[in-house]
């Protein structure tokens, strides 16, 4: 057994590197309530490419073993194949936003583009960890560096959500004649009586309050405002269709204070689990500005 | 940037210019013409609050 093992050292190394990056890939491959990727064929496509990865990661292994340097080269063929994934990604993911009822918008396409490239990297990280310690130490170390990386790939795979940057509470919608309020804050003018009618009936607002200047610069972009409406409208449901552009959900900026007022038409009117929807919105990568870390105000300070 | 489709209205003398214009007896026949014309234009009617209601397409291409 151990001179087997000893004889194909590179071999196991190789397969317990492509295994364990493939482990990973299947534990980052989720498909959740936005039903992305789709069932089965896209989850196919990226299983794929996992395998691919976690080869590529295996086998640079022996290569660098072998003193053979310039096949590391052929990891930028990796990564070039991969922006693929994510320009394959935005490309598909923004032709199919034209024909959502709420979109997800350009930034949250982005945030999901970003980690199907991101997520190939890591497990190329992972096998080749695994494939590393199997073959220049033995085995058992390897198994016990793959279930390692599966770790550091998991706290890698979960961001922060508004709750980690926000207070969210329910406000009452409000309407002065055309004018439609949430809270305190000015969201539209709807000038039909029967739209008028159906949003005080349906109508559901939030005002979520940003804990920080940096939560404050977070959510009053654009695209995190959309992700917010794409997720409550995703999972609420939304009483909305084709020709009737006036029922939009829509959430607007105090900007006095950097509340944000949303307000949303669902199809099921439950406003407590519209406050926990808000809160477990993710925060998009491409969001998140950190005024408070520049220079001036840390002096400032 | 938004763009002005229609304009509704009962007072012939405040409305003029380069979009269709329909005028109305009342404020019912204002609100059926506009409620009409959102669904054929795909335009949300937005209220002037002096008896003119405008049709506005926010997403011009």
């Amino acid at each position: 057994m151990s001179t087997f093992l000893l004889n194909n050292k590179y071999t196991i190394g190789i397969i317990m590197g492509v295994l364990f990056g493939l482990l990973a890939r299947l534990s980052m491959l989720r498909t959740d309530y936005r039903q992305y990727p789709t069932h089965p064929h896209g989850k196919i496509i990226h299983l794929s490419l996992g395998i691919i990865a976690a080869a590529l990661g295996a086998v640079a292994v022996p290569a660098l073993l072998k003193k053979d340097y310039t096949a590391v080269t052929f990891l930028t063929v990796a990564a070039q194949q991969f922006r693929d994934v994510r320009n394959m990604e935005r490309d598909t993911l923004t032709k199919i936003d034209g024909m959502e009822l709420v979109q997800r918008g350009a930034t949250y396409i982005e945030g999901i583009a970003m980690v199907f490239e991101g997520r190939n990297y890591l497990v190329i990280m992972s096998s080749f960890v695994t494939s590393f310690t199997a073959i220049t130490l033995n085995w058992y170390l390897g198994l016990a560096a793959g279930a390692l990386s599966l770790l550091v790939v998991h706290r890698l795979r979960t961001g922060k959500s508004i709750s980690h940057i926000a207070e969210v509470e329910l406000a009452p919608v409000r309407q002065e004649g055309a004018d439609l309020y949430v809270g305190d804050i000015y969201i539209m003018n709807v000038g039909l009586k029967s739209n008028q009618e159906i949003i005080s009936e349906r109508g559901i607002g939030l005002i979520i309050k940003p804990n920080n200047p940096n939560s404050k610069a977070t959510l009053s972009n654009l695209g995190q405002r959309q992700a917010i409406l794409y997720d409550l409208s995703t999972i609420l449901g939304v009483y909305r269709d084709d020709g009737e552009p006036a029922l939009i959900p829509m959430a607007k900026l105090d900007m006095r204070d950097s509340r944000l007022g949303v307000f949303i038409l669902p199809q099921e009117k439950d406003p407590a689990k519209a406050v926990e929807i808000a809160l477990r919105v993710p925060i998009l990568e491409s969001a998140v500005r950190m005024p408070t870390e520049a220079k001036v105000n840390e002096e400032g300070n | 940037m938004a763009e002005i489709v229609a304009v509704v209205t009962t007072k012939k003398e405040m409305v003029r210019g380069g979009v269709p214009i329909f005028f109305e007896e009342n404020r019912e026949q204002v609100e059926e013409t506009a409620f009409l014309l959102e669904k054929i234009l795909d335009a949300s009617v937005h209220d002037l609050k002096d008896g003119t209601l405008i049709l506005v397409n926010h997403h011009p291409k």
